[in-house]
């Protein structure tokens, strides 16, 4: 350790400047737009093997004083660029062309806020914008009051615990587009010999349908959740109370409920981020179609189709690239403001204990 | 102080219990049920035995796996590539980097730490549309192929599920003790070393965690493929072939719901296997 094995001291400046040569080598080809006929097809792995080379040079660098320094920049690289490329420079990229009028790829000028004037005059996208705020309003509610039941009712002396609680947690495992097809045949093959028409068609009962769909979809998972809250309740708590002769009503008002408080935050912002997304399900069950007849003066075809869904149509089926980034950014801005609430929420709560 | 519930009261109980896991089951029993019929069979009538053979579930499987559109053997394959490649790199350098991050109290590693928690708000929507658009400028520029592959998508699903990762890892790198990793040093391992020998190994039941919760989620994702890869480009992953193969096939039930299962059984088969670890590691995700 205390000695720089002489092989590294070769080695190392051979790799970096081999490693180096190769990048080097590789970009002038891609600046060049051309090059020497099989390497210039193969430029993309000259330029990986660039970057191994320079990096296993790196780490053999001899040196005892900086070695520590040049293995965390190793070990933090990988991670780091992946992240910087697919978030942090699209991030930036998304932000600056939702104010151009980008078309996917390319720009030609800048447009200030237009595209978000813009997008507040389309009626569809206002329709969307409501939808989904109502949407999320019910699968909170709901989906924690069915999540929370399902947990008193695991947590109950039941026989064979471990079967309902896989049995009810086995809908979040499966892709909702996998899902959303199953459900759109209950729903039009089954359901139909009850109701007569199929709940799909007409777009409250379609609505309705995919928060049935959410329910059964996420319910399983935030009992999971809800479980784990409820075990950590003190079994001594409880039996104070049974002495005290609470009922069992009592006990869950005012012991349970409270003493889970964090957990109940946690579940409900988590209801409240996971339906805001919701994408995969809104897809493949109805594909936000649904006519509504009067919305603000306008006859609108979209009627089941929830921001995360109008966003992917205007960019992809439309064409409309900035627009849709920009309603992308407005998505992003609720959901950072929701997040920060629950930050502050989860902050305060924890000083109160 | 355990009181005998009532017999009426566990009564109840039970039979809400499996009522509720009846709701939750019927669509995968209607599944199972309607893959041994024939299209004119599932319509007559979805919910018995009427019409079912195993004859029929073999012609349907036959009929689906050898299918263009669907291709099961090739969409399974990409799939479990791409979630198995991402899930090995995300664990190794999300440790490698929880690990540095944790032990180095400098105002980068706070920063670069800091980043990564404010980044898990992003949603996937809003980098989407420059994300597809920069892969495929940088691609053509550099001459790698990073919209339509395999290793292009890997990347992707490395930059996005890195921030988690490195979350959940940080805390469980806080509480390994710091004299093991001075203890390692004195006796004359590297510092490297150190990582690989005495670190990653007793992070184990955190990268379990998150191995869990990265797979769930880049198995079942649809977005990212389907924009990255193209509806009916040469790659699929099995979501996107469902999807490609229910939009050439509208309304063609004992194809598409044998499709649907066989996109099912590769989870729920896991999911039997590791039922416990599964559970416990998703809720341990949503509460950290």
């Amino acid at each position: 350790m205390d000695s720089i094995h002489p092989v590294r001291k070769v080695l190392s400046p051979l790799f970096l400047i081999g490693g180096l040569a190769l990048l080097g080598a590789s970009l002038a080809m891609d600046c060049m737009g051309g090059g020497p006929p099989p390497f210039y097809q193969y430029r993309g792995l000259i330029l990986i093997a660039g970057i191994l080379l320079f990096f296993a040079g790196l780490y053999l660098f001899p040196t005892l004083t900086h070695h520590r320094d040049i293995v965390n920049v190793i070990f933090l690289f990988p991670l780091l660029f992946t992240f910087g490329v697919t978030v942090i420079i699209p991030l930036l990229l998304g932000i600056f062309y939702s104010m151009t009028d980008w078309t996917g790829i390319r720009y030609t000028q800048f447009v200030g806020l237009a595209n978000y004037a813009q997008m507040f005059h389309e009626v569809s996208f206002l329709w969307s914008l409501l939808i989904t705020v109502l949407f999320v309003v019910f699968n909170m509610v709901l989906v924690n009051l069915v999540g929370f039941a399902l947990a008193l009712l695991c947590t109950s002396r039941l026989k064979g615990v471990g079967f309902f609680r896989a049995a009810y947690f086995l809908p979040n495992l499966i892709g909702g587009i996998v899902l959303g097809y199953v459900w759109q045949f209950v729903f039009n093959n089954v359901l139909v010999k009850v109701t007569g028409a199929s709940l799909l068609t007409k777009t409250p009962s379609a609505f309705a349908a995919i928060i049935v769909v959410y329910i059964w979809q996420y319910a399983g998972y935030i009992m999971l959740i809800y479980v784990n809250g409820l075990v950590t309740v003190p079994g001594d708590v409880l039996e104070a109370a049974a002495i005290d002769g609470a009922n069992a009503f009592t006990t869950l008002l005012r012991i349970k409920i409270p003493m889970i408080a964090s957990t109940i935050t946690i579940c409900t912002f988590l209801t409240l981020t996971s339906a805001f997304k919701q994408f995969d399900v809104n897809m493949a069950l109805t594909n936000g179609t649904g006519s509504v007849m009067d919305f603000m003066g306008q006859y609108l075809s979209n009627g089941t189709q929830m921001l995360a869904l109008n966003i992917y149509n205007t960019a992809i089926s439309k064409n409309s690239y900035a627009l849709g980034q920009a309603k992308a950014v407005l998505f992003f801005i609720i959901l950072a403001c929701v997040s920060l609430v629950q930050v502050r929420i989860s902050n305060s709560k924890e000083v109160e204990l | 102080m355990k009181t005998k519930l009532k017999t009426s009261t566990f009564v109840t109980i039970m039979v809400i219990a499996v009522i509720v896991a009846l709701y939750t089951l019927a669509p995968f029993f209607l599944v199972c049920i309607n893959v041994f019929k024939n299209a004119n069979g599932i319509v007559a009538d979805p919910v018995s035995f009427a019409g079912a053979s195993v004859r029929q579930l073999m012609t349907n499987l036959s009929n689906v796996i050898n299918n263009s559109n669907f291709s099961f053997w090739y969409a399974f394959g990409t799939s479990a590539l791409i979630t198995i490649l991402s899930l090995i790199l995300l664990a190794l350098f999300g440790g490698m980097a929880a690990w540095v991050i944790c032990r180095n109290k400098t105002v980068w590693s706070n920063a670069i730490y800091m980043v990564f928690i404010a980044s898990m708000i992003i949603p996937f929507q809003v980098v989407m549309l420059p994300l597809i658009s920069t892969f495929r400028d940088v691609g053509n520029f550099v001459g790698l192929s990073m919209l339509q592959s395999i290793p292009g998508i890997v990347f992707a699903y490395c930059g996005f599920g890195g921030a988690m990762t490195v979350f959940i890892l940080t805390g469980m790198v806080k509480t390994v003790p710091y004299d093991l990793e001075e203890a390692a040093s004195i006796d004359g391992c590297s510092y490297e070393g150190i990582y690989f020998r005495i670190i990653f190994p007793l992070l184990r039941p955190s990268v379990v965690t998150v191995t869990i919760l990265n797979g769930m989620w880049i198995w079942n994702d649809y977005l990212l493929p389907s924009l990255m890869l193209g509806q009916n480009g040469k790659v699929k992953t099995l979501p996107v072939a469902v999807q490609a193969f229910v939009g050439s096939y509208v309304k063609q039930w004992d194809l598409i719901l044998t499709a649907a299962l066989l996109a099912m059984i590769p989870m729920i088969i896991i999911f039997l296997i590791a039922q416990r670890q599964i559970m416990s590691g998703m809720v341990e995700g949503a509460v950290k």
